[in-house]
């Protein structure tokens, strides 16, 4: 019999952090399955966590340090000790830091660890610092956090118990995975109506009730439309406008003047309200009081002012956002926009949801029930993907907020620890200069023009941009900028490129083929434009190939690693919970955990809190710092079974068993909160006083909902010429435009500087379930599943264009062109194409061999997406982004679709030629 | 030929019944299937060509997306495939050798690869495409219905349920005895008028697809707006002149 066992962990297939259970035989995996006891997932698994077996065997695998020595991009490199790889990185950083930490341009993907990583950026003292977020959903959580406090997905989810109507926005089969599968299956279950607003119908999309084929680009529109029906008819939640949110604030009425837009506040920065009752300017957050939310009021220093809510209802009332004004931009009949407005009336105001469960407010109130709207509401890559994505996803918070859908029973609730104050943390620190570290972390949240990273003349002073003009509230920084910017900047300003599990050559890049030959250009006398590049990464991904400098990194099976409550935690609506990974793989190739490396690099180089004052290292590996480390008195990685007993909950002393009880625990930790906690967070005092007990948030004043955006109206004021802190002239008219305090919509921004006869379908990529979230995807299993993509089109378009099943095609847009084949489909727009995300791999990349289908037919829409918006005079190029956040826009292209010609060879294109990794063993010589 | 045994009334019919009204095609309850199975008490389920062109293997899942149309309206439907442990399962009657077979007392069809010849009368036999040849081995492969965890007292009872319904993440997936017709599944596919498939052949499959539902709200049209300029509704205006509560 072999000797069986099983261990408990999460799972890093993608980025659900579901608890599993790990078969051992004879220490050999056999079996993964899902953890029936975890929060996340109880025991369900994907097809991508049940294949972690072959991605934990997979031949893609790195096995040692790695030393380039052909040219960049070549894949030829010697194998070198981690002795000799450290003190590289060691003293590479350590020059940098003498000289200046910003030449570190530090970018990870979605690593689960960027509380270290951000820690490590701020202690080395570099500004260029960002994760995945920025090409991924930072519309989402910017527009979320600055709205209500906290964001879909990981700071929220619908409350699948009690909603009765689901409006699923641009869910491309993603975020999250399993815990939205077991959430449908639930609403399914109990009869909810679920209605997918998205271009195409594939997964969830095709077991909703009713599904609208929306043109890309247009969600904000018709979100804005609903908004207006349901003015129109009087069906807002009144009550809730004035208790929950910022609707009866008044805002200064004065055009021209350096305040107009600005709330009204009184000495102590309070903000004020007209009260119907007594006739009179008060304190907006009193009690008792009778909120105006129309009309104009004197103030006693002789200003005007309306509410906010005012503002709102005289824009959407406005007939340009009526069904027939909307219609044919979104693709959707008038009658269907008005049918959805009125189910969202019916449920949210005819069905409420009332449990009697008593709570108190923030002003100490008792209510004996709670009343939920049980409209519950989800958006996600759809939405964030475009450049107009920020705006169209406050319009859906708004329309949460007017209808009083925001953390009710059957509503949209957070997941504790959120809420958090809005806007949602300290603005991002900027530069200290030569071997300091920052002052605050690299990622924040600026209020206004004060808070922006810009120099003397207005520009950016971060490399991609982020919190200057050009994106000021991109709160997870543009690193889809990150290459590009570098390559431009030239090597006074960037010296050393340091990536960590980021394909940023192939599928994370906007335009593979020119990132590639940024990374590969050298000057006259042959250095490299970016002079160094460290790739950290477990896998041979096609970007290793354009590494110097390659640290391998472990899998997710044979390391720690902390999903903690000071990044993006596991915790739910139920309350707040967070997890660790333990290996239960033995090594058995020269790798290290990647975050262990960091620590030890931290170490190497003195940097504060990784090392002591002597510069001896504080850590001896990633699950001593997960124990001991604390950001703030009491408060560290984990929140679970903390104190010296191991008792304490949010705060507490470091705990030396932590992780053991942890692993007890199932690997997780979760706090249940007490039924009266369970809803209002944002209102409810026990639940914030409780959440700033564990320190989660500071103070437990209650969280008003910003139905009115002041931070944006105070850059807005500043484009229009007030105070000292102005953006250049080149930004003026664009921030006066997109930093609006109320929701706008706008054709996204590359669409709107594309010739449309030339280029009129849009594009946009679809993530396959079995593979959501490329890394990792690559294995024996998922691969017998996808080997291969189509681009998607509507029957009738294929008809149009005189094309059919498996033809191939070319596809071009205003950046150049790439070859595929096409599939044809009824359930999706008809003036979409789409593909499936990631599928396409670089030939000789991920170990598979030269024939393999993922080179030849399976292809990339990156080819023909650039980081950069069409030229025209501007001295410094745009990028495709959001001008407000700078989410990478990926899915405003627009492209043409032509047949081949027949004789044309059936191979995608671009084909950039094969670059496997060949290594020389460490016994020979490095030449 | 091989006799199939007796059919006793109120046997066990050990079965699936798959719900078409949740299941989004997620592949999960297919590839942990594989993943159980291979190295299971059955064998290795094979792969060829695991990095190369033509990558391929034994599967019994496979999970089929399509789109339909009825009354006009198109739709995408999700289409989980495995074997349905028939009563009358033709893959059985056409085996030379006694190598599958269906067990007296659950109902399941299996393969004993000893006994198999590799001569695939059984999946031409078989109308659902359930049954796949391993090339690795000589041999048919099939689905056991995970015989090998639902039996296994080892387990805590509430995992003794086939690989692909403990890990369905929609819980689209069911097991249970749908020879009883008390069962949790029974009354399921009763409740929700769960279907055979392909019933005219005549191979009385066990399983049942129970097919997808539409929801619907009833709900008045909203009022229309007083008035079709700019401006406030008389709608919104009856509703803020109410006094409010802070």
């Amino acid at each position: 019999m072999p000797a069986r066992s099983v261990a408990r962990t999460t799972c890093y297939m993608c980025a659900c952090r579901c608890g599993i259970k790990v078969h051992l035989e004879d220490g050999k995996l056999r079996y993964i399955e899902g953890n029936r006891d975890h929060p996340v997932n109880r025991g369900v698994l994907c097809a991508k966590g049940s294949a972690g077996i072959m991605t934990a065997i997979s031949p893609a695998r790195l096995t040692s340090p790695l030393k380039r020595v052909g040219p960049r991009g070549s894949g030829e490199f010697v194998a070198i000790s981690w002795d000799e790889a450290m003190s590289i990185a060691t003293e590479r950083l350590a020059a940098i830091r003498r000289d200046d930490p910003n030449r570190l341009a530090f970018y990870t993907g979605r690593d689960q660890s960027q509380s270290l990583t951000g820690h490590f950026a701020r202690m080395f003292g570099t500004i260029n610092f960002a994760a995945h977020g920025g090409f991924c959903s930072v519309n989402m959580a910017a527009a979320g956090l600055y709205s209500l406090g906290g964001a879909f997905w990981e700071f929220g989810e619908p409350d699948w118990e009690y909603a009765r109507l689901f409006l699923l926005f641009g869910v491309a089969e993603d975020h999250d995975s399993n815990p939205i599968k077991l959430g449908l299956g639930r609403l399914k279950e109990r009869g909810a109506k679920v209605i997918s607003i998205n271009p195409v119908r594939t997964g969830y999309s095709a077991i909703a009730d009713e599904f609208i084929a929306i043109r890309p680009g247009t969600d904000g529109l018709l979100v804005l439309s609903l908004i207006h029906c349901l003015l129109a008819a009087g069906k807002i939640d009144a009550e809730f406008l004035v208790r929950y949110t910022n609707a009866h604030h008044l805002v200064v009425e004065s055009p021209g003047a350096a305040d107009h837009g600005l709330v009204v506040r009184d000495d102590a920065g309070r903000p004020l309200a007209h009260d119907r009752r007594s006739a009179s300017i008060v304190d907006a957050a009193a009690t008792g009081i009778d909120p105006a939310l129309l009309g104009e009021y004197a103030l006693p220093d002789g200003r005007r002012a309306r509410p906010a809510f005012a503002l709102l209802a005289e824009r959407y009332l406005d007939p340009r956002y009526s069904p027939e004004a909307v219609a044919e931009r979104c693709g959707i009949e008038a009658a269907t926009i008005r049918r959805v407005a009125a189910e969202i009336a019916e449920v949210a105001f005819n069905q409420p949801v009332i449990l009697a469960q008593g709570w108190t407010d923030t002003a100490g109130r008792r209510h004996e029930s709670m009343l939920g709207r049980p409209v519950a509401m989800h958006a996600m890559r759809g939405i964030s993907a475009h450049s107009n994505g920020f705006h169209s996803c406050r319009a859906i918070h708004v329309l949460q907020m007017l209808i009083g859908a925001v953390d009710t029973p059957g509503s949209w609730r957070y997941k504790s620890p959120y809420p958090k104050p809005v806007p949602g943390g300290p603005p991002p620190a900027g530069p200290r200069g030569p071997g300091m570290p920052l002052d605050g972390a690299p990622l924040g949240f600026p209020r206004g023009p004060e808070d922006l990273l810009v120099d003397e003349t207005g520009e950016a002073l971060r490399l991609d941009g982020a919190y200057s003009w050009e994106a000021p509230l991109a709160i997870h920084g543009l690193m889809h900028l990150a290459i590009a910017r570098a390559y431009e900047a030239g090597p006074e300003k960037v010296d050393t490129l340091f990536l960590f599990m980021a394909n940023m050559a192939w599928n994370s890049a906007m335009n593979p083929g020119e990132t590639t030959r940024m990374l590969s250009e050298c000057d006259a006398s042959g250095n490299y434009r970016i002079p160094f590049v460290i790739v950290a990464d477990a896998f041979a991904s096609e970007t290793v190939a354009y590494a110097d400098l390659v640290l391998p990194d472990t899998t997710y099976l044979e390391r720690h690693d902390c999903i903690s409550l000071l990044d993006r935690p596991i915790g739910s609506a139920h309350g707040p919970a967070d997890a660790i990974r333990v290996p239960v793989l033995p090594l058995d190739r020269d790798v290290r955990p990647f975050q262990e490396v960091l620590i030890d690099l931290g170490g190497r180089l003195g940097l504060p809190d990784f090392a002591d004052a002597n510069g001896k290292p504080l850590y001896s590996s990633y699950a001593d710092y997960i124990v001991r480390h604390q950001r703030k008195p009491g408060i560290g990685p984990l929140a679970g079974f903390r104190g010296e007993d191991g008792s304490a909950i949010g705060k507490g002393a470091p705990n030396p068993e932590q992780l053991q009880r942890y692993v007890e625990n199932g690997t997780f930790w979760s706090h249940h909160l007490p039924p009266e906690q369970l809803y209002y967070k944002h209102a409810n005092r026990d639940y914030l006083s409780g959440s700033k007990a564990m320190g989660f948030i500071d103070q437990d004043a209650q969280i008003v909902l910003q139905l009115y955006c002041e931070p944006l109206q105070r850059l807005r004021l500043a484009a229009e010429g007030h105070g000292p802190r102005q953006p250049p002239a080149r930004l003026r008219a664009r921030i006066a435009s997109y930093c609006d305090p109320l929701p706008i919509w706008y054709v996204p921004l590359e669409e709107s500087m594309t010739e449309r006869d030339r280029y009129p379908l849009h594009a946009i990529t679809q993530r396959p379930m079995a593979m959501y979230h490329s890394w990792g995807s690559q294995n024996a299993w998922l691969r017998q599943i996808l080997p291969e993509n189509r681009l998607y089109l509507h029957h009738d378009r294929a008809a149009e264009i005189g094309v059919e099943d498996d033809d191939w095609v070319r596809v071009y847009s205003r950046n150049g062109s790439l070859k595929c084949q096409v599939r044809t489909m009824s359930g999706v727009n008809r003036d979409t194409v789409w593909t499936w995300n990631a599928i396409g791999k670089r030939a000789g990349a991920w170990a598979l061999a030269l024939d393999a289908p993922e080179f030849h037919r399976g292809f990339l829409l990156n080819h023909v997406i650039s980081e950069y918006l069409p030229a025209k005079d501007d001295p410094i190029r745009f990028s495709n982004s959001d001008p407000v956040t700078g989410q990478a826009a990926w899915f405003d292209l627009t492209v043409r679709i032509e047949r081949c010609e027949p004789d044309e060879p059936a191979e995608t294109a671009p084909q950039p030629g094969a670059n496997p990794l060949r290594v020389r063993p460490k016994t020979e010589k490095t030449p | 030929m091989t006799m199939l045994p007796r059919s006793t009334p109120g046997s066990r019919k050990l079965g699936l019944v798959i719900d078409l009204d949740t299941c989004v095609g997620c592949h999960a309850c297919a590839v942990n299937c594989k993943e159980w199975n291979t190295g299971g008490e059955k064998g290795v389920l094979p792969d060829y060509d695991k990095y190369g062109g033509q990558p391929d293997g034994v599967w019994f899942n496979r999970i089929h997306s399509y789109e339909t149309t009825e009354s006009g309206c198109s739709r995408t439907v999700n289409f989980p495939r495995s074997c349905l442990h028939c009563e009358n399962p033709l893959c059985v009657t056409v085996c030379p050798t006694g190598a599958s077979y269906k067990r007296a007392d659950d109902g399941i069809v299996l393969v004993d690869t000893d006994l198999c010849i590799g001569c695939k009368l059984c999946s031409w036999a078989c109308p659902y495409g359930a049954r796949e040849f391993d090339e690795d081995e000589g041999v048919m492969r099939k689905c056991t219905l995970c015989v090998d965890r639902i039996y296994d007292e080892s387990l805590p009872e509430a995992e003794r349920e086939p690989a692909c319904v403990a890990t369905c993440p929609a819980r689209a997936r069911h097991f249970g005895d749908l020879g009883d017709p008390e069962s949790e599944v029974s009354k399921l596919v009763a409740e929700r008028g769960g279907r055979e498939l392909l019933g005219e052949l005549g191979y009385r499959p066990t399983n049942r697809y129970l097919p997808p539902r539409r929801a619907t709200i009833a709900a008045a049209p909203l009022e229309a707006p007083a008035q079709t300029g700019r401006g406030i509704g008389a709608a919104l205006l009856g509703l803020l002149d109410r006094a409010l509560s802070r």
